[in-house]
C-alpha cells in the first residue's frame, strides 16, 4: 500500500473537524476501553501471563531462524508448502504465481494486514485475479475503497448510516427500501451477499495471527468465522504472514490467544480460533487441496537487528489503538498506512522509511496509556523518542526545529543567563497581558493559540523571589 | 527511604523547573513552604534551568545533555531531590540515566543514577518520604485534581495529592477519564496544535462537567495547557498548582486569571 504518512498533518487538521469520525472514535473507545478493563480485572493473573508471553516472544525473536525453519519443515511434512519472501514485491509476485498456478480467478479474503501492506487487492485485480473481503469490515471499505482505519476493526471510522448508504449503493439488485437502521440488519446483508462467493472462489487467502513451530499449523482468531469459511471452502488456502508472527509450541499460543483477545475487544476468547495445519488428508471431511504459507519479511530482519526490535513482540492486538488519546482524536486514516496509533507510529517509519513518516514517531505526547495496555508491555514511547533521536541524526527533523534546540540549549546550559533572557521574556509578557491575564494570540506559537489562550506570567521569578525570601543568603 | 525510618530533618534540593520560575514563582515559593513545614532544610542551587526533556522528548541529546550536566552535581549534598512536577520529575528519575547511558564521560552517567535514586514528585515525597498527614493549607471547596501521565505512570502519585487536599479540607473530585492525557506534551502542543487542541478540549469538557470551584494538577505544563482551552472556552474554573493550595498560598490570582479568588 502506498505510504501517504508525508501528509499527515494535511490529514490530522481535516480529521478533528471531523464530527462524523468524532462519533465513531467515541463508539469505539466507549466499548473497548471498559472491555478490556473489566476483562483484565476478570483474571487476576494478567500481569503474569503478560510476563510469561513477553517471556515466550523474546526467546523466540532470538532463534527466530530456528524456530522458522522448524515450522518449514512441519509444513512440509504436513503436505504444505512455504514460500520465503523478502520484499513486498517478491511476495505479490509469488502469491500471483501461486494463484496462477492453481488456475484461481477469484479468491475470497480473510482480514490480513500483512496483505494491505503489500496492495495485494490492487495488485491481484490488475492481473485478473478477482479478490473479496469477507470480514465485515473489510467487505464494507471494499465496497468503498477505503484502506482500513483500524487493524482490527478497518471500518471503525464509520457510523451505521454510512454502512447502510454504502450497501444501498453496492447492493441496488435488493429491495431499495428494506429495513437497514439496525446493526443485525446489515450484518445479515453482508452474510447474504458473502455467503454464495465462498464456495464459489477458487482459492481463500488469510493471515495468520501465530505460526506454530511444532506442528506446522497457522492459527487465525476471528468473530465472524468468515475464515473458516474461506479456508477451507475453496481448493487452495494459501497463508500470508509476517515473520514475527512465529510461536515454537501451541502451548506458547494458548498464553498468547488468552492475552490478545482481552487486550483487544475484552473477550476471553475470540468466537472462532482456527487452526489450519495443511491440506485435506485421506479421510478428512473438508479442507483445502492445496496449502501455502506465504512468509514475509519486508524490512523485519532489518528491525530485529536494530533499535526497534522491541516491537516485533506486537501480537496486533490494537489496545494501544483503543486507548490512545492522538488516534481517538484523528482516527486511522490520517496515519496514512495500513497501521495507525501508537503501534503505527514506530512500523511505518521502521517498515516505511523513517523520511517518508517524519511526523508519525513525533505525534505523540508521550502519554505512556499504550505501553501500559500492551500486553506484550512494549516500550512504544522510548521506542518512538529512539526514532527523533535518529531522525535528528540523519537531519530529517526540520532544520528550524534543531536550531532552535540547539539556541535553546545553549542558553538553558547557562543558568544564570537563561534567566535573565526568561525574566526579560516574562517582564514583557506580563506587561502586554490583559486584564484577563490571557493572550488570545501570540507570534511563533500559532499551533498553541489556535485552539487555546496563552497564559500571561504570574510576573517575577521564583529564583528572585526566593532571594528576596533569604535576603541574599542563599546557596 | 520510608516514613519509618527517615531523617527527621532531611536535606533536599528544590528542582524549581523552568516553567515554574518563569511561569508561576508562586508554585515553587509554595514548595518550599510545604517542604520547610514538613521538617527539611531546603536547598536551591542556582545551577539548574531546565531538566532537558524538551530536548531529549525531540531527540536532540547533545542539547538535552547540555541543559543536564550543569546541574548533575548540585545536588550531591542533599539526601532528596523534590520537584513540583510529575514530568520534571519523572525525567530526573528515569530518563536521565539513559540520556547519559552512551556519554564520552562516565562520570555523567553515575551522577546521572544517584540523582535518580533520590529524586521525588512533591507530594509523593510529603506523604511517602516525611509522612505528612496534614497540610498548612485550608481550603473548603470542590477541587478537581488533573493526573499528569508522567506522575501517574512514572512517578506512581496518584492517591497522595488527593490525600493531602483533603487534609486541607477540600472536597475532591474525579475527572471522567481522569487517567487521559490532557494534550500538553510539552512541545507536542506546539508542533501538533490541532491534536492538542483536540485533547485539551475533551480535557477541558471533563473539567468543566464536574464544575468544580478549582482545578488543579502538580505540573505546569498541564496546568498552562488546561487553563489556556478553559479560558478559550469562557469557563471560570480557577486553575492553581497543587502546592498553592496545600500550602495555603493563595495570594496570587489564579493561573491565566485577572481576578483574586
Amino acid at each position: 500500500m502506498e505510504v501517504s504518512s508525508q501528509n499527515f498533518k494535511e490529514n490530522v487538521h481535516h480529521a478533528v473537524d471531523d464530527e462524523n469520525l468524532k462519533g465513531a472514535m467515541e463508539k469505539l473507545t466507549g466499548a473497548l476501553r471498559p472491555n478490556r478493563a473489566k476483562a483484565v480485572a476478570g483474571l487476576p493473573e494478567f500481569d503474569e501471563l503478560r510476563d510469561h508471553g513477553i517471556a515466550i516472544k523474546m526467546h523466540t525473536l532470538d532463534h527466530i531462524d530456528t524456530y522458522l525453519e522448524q515450522f518449514e519443515q512441519n509444513v512440509i511434512a504436513n503436505g504444505g508448502h512455504v514460500h520465503w519472501c523478502a520484499d513486498e514485491d517478491s511476495a505479490r509476485q509469488t502469491i500471483l504465481d501461486l494463484c496462477r498456478q492453481h488456475d484461481v480467478k477469484t479468491v475470497t479474503k480473510g482480514k490480513s494486514m500483512v496483505t494491505e501492506e503489500l496492495g495485494l487487492n490492487d495488485f491481484l485485480d490488475q492481473h485478473g485475479i478477482l479478490p473479496l473481503e469477507t470480514d465485515l469490515g473489510e467487505y464494507i471499505i471494499q465496497l468503498r475503497g477505503e484502506s482500513p482505519s483500524h487493524i482490527i476493526a478497518p471500518a471503525t471510522h464509520l457510523q451505521r448510516h454510512d454502512i447502510a448508504q454504502t450497501f444501498r449503493d453496492a447492493h441496488q439488485h435488493l429491495d431499495p427500501d428494506r429495513p437497514m437502521d439496525t446493526a443485525e440488519a446489515l450484518t445479515e446483508e453482508a452474510r447474504q451477499e458473502l455467503r454464495e462467493k465462498y464456495g464459489a472462489a477458487d482459492a481463500g487467502i488469510t493471515g495468520a495471527n501465530f505460526m506454530i513451530a511444532e506442528t506446522g499449523s497457522t492459527i487465525i482468531v476471528t468473530n465472524e468465522g468468515n475464515g473458516d469459511l474461506t479456508q477451507t471452502l475453496a481448493k487452495t488456502h494459501i497463508v500470508v504472514a509476517s515473520m514475527e508472527k512465529i510461536l515454537p509450541t501451541m502451548d506458547d499460543a494458548g498464553v498468547m490467544l488468552r492475552l490478545l483477545a482481552r487486550s483487544a475487544t475484552g473477550q476471553d476468547m475470540s468466537v472462532y480460533t482456527t487452526l489450519s495445519s495443511g491440506p485435506r488428508r485421506p479421510g478428512d471431511l473438508d479442507g483445502p487441496d492445496a496449502f501455502h504459507v506465504v512468509i514475509v519479511d519486508n524490512g523485519r530482519s532489518k528491525m530485529l537487528a536494530g533499535s526497534e526490535r522491541e516491537m516485533l513482540r506486537c501480537i496486533r492486538c490494537s489496545a494501544c489503538l483503543n486507548h490512545c488519546p492522538v488516534y481517538s482524536s484523528i482516527g486511522g486514516h490520517a496515519y496514512g498506512w495500513v497501521y495507525s496509533g501508537p503501534m503505527g507510529k514506530v512500523l511505518t517509519p521502521s517498515l516505511a522509511g523513517l523520511d517518508k513518516a517524519r511526523d508519525l514517531p513525533n505525534a505523540s505526547s508521550f502519554c505512556g496509556k499504550c505501553q501500559e495496555v500492551c500486553p506484550m508491555r512494549i516500550p512504544l514511547p522510548k521506542l518512538m523518542r529512539n526514532l527523533r533521536v535518529k531522525q535528528v541524526d540523519q537531519k530529517i527533523t526540520p532544520l528550524k526545529q534543531r536550531l532552535l534546540l540547539s539556541l535553546w540549549a545553549s542558553l538553558a546550559s547557562r543558568p544564570q543567563l537563561y534567566r535573565l533572557v526568561t525574566g526579560m521574556m516574562t517582564k514583557t509578557l506580563s506587561r502586554f497581558a490583559s486584564q484577563r491575564r490571557v493572550f488570545r494570540w501570540m507570534p511563533f506559537i500559532g499551533e498553541w493559540v489556535k485552539s487555546r489562550d496563552l497564559v500571561a506570567p504570574e510576573g517575577g521569578s521564583f529564583f528572585d523571589r526566593y532571594k528576596a525570601s533569604k535576603g541574599g543568603d542563599h546557596d | 527511604m520510608t516514613a519509618f525510618n527517615r531523617k527527621k530533618s532531611p536535606k533536599v534540593g528544590l528542582f524549581v523547573t523552568c516553567l515554574i520560575d518563569a511561569m508561576r514563582p508562586s508554585a515553587g515559593m509554595a514548595a518550599l513552604k510545604l517542604l520547610e513545614d514538613a521538617g527539611c532544610q531546603v536547598i536551591v542551587p542556582e545551577n539548574q534551568s531546565c531538566c532537558g526533556q524538551p530536548a531529549w522528548n525531540s531527540g536532540d541529546l547533545a542539547s538535552a545533555q547540555a541543559v543536564a550536566i550543569p546541574f548533575l552535581s548540585s545536588f550531591d549534598d542533599c539526601d532528596y531531590v523534590v520537584v513540583p512536577s510529575g514530568s520534571c520529575s519523572g525525567m530526573l528519575a528515569h530518563h536521565l540515566v539513559d540520556l547519559f547511558e552512551n556519554s564520552s564521560d562516565p562520570l555523567y552517567r553515575q551522577q546521572a543514577l544517584k540523582i535518580a535514586a533520590k529524586t521525588y514528585e512533591l507530594t509523593s515525597f510529603l506523604v511517602d518520604v516525611m509522612g505528612v498527614e496534614k497540610v498548612a493549607g485550608k481550603y473548603q471547596g470542590c477541587v478537581a485534581y488533573h493526573d499528569s501521565c508522567s506522575s501517574l505512570r512514572e512517578m506512581n502519585v496518584k492517591d497522595q495529592p488527593r490525600a493531602l487536599l483533603k487534609s486541607a479540607g477540600a472536597d475532591v473530585v474525579d475527572l471522567e477519564n481522569a487517567d487521559t492525557c490532557c494534550g500538553f506534551g510539552g512541545t507536542f502542543a506546539v508542533k501538533y496544535g490541532d491534536i492538542s487542541g483536540a485533547m485539551v478540549d475533551d480535557k477541558a469538557a471533563d473539567v468543566s462537567a464536574q464544575s468544580p470551584d478549582l482545578l488543579v494538577a502538580g505540573d505546569m505544563g498541564c496546568l498552562m495547557n488546561i487553563a489556556g482551552r478553559l479560558s478559550r472556552r469562557g469557563s471560570s474554573i480557577a486553575v492553581r498548582h497543587v502546592a498553592e493550595v496545600l500550602a495555603g498560598e493563595m495570594t496570587a490570582p489564579p493561573i491565566g486569571s485577572g481576578d483574586d479568588q
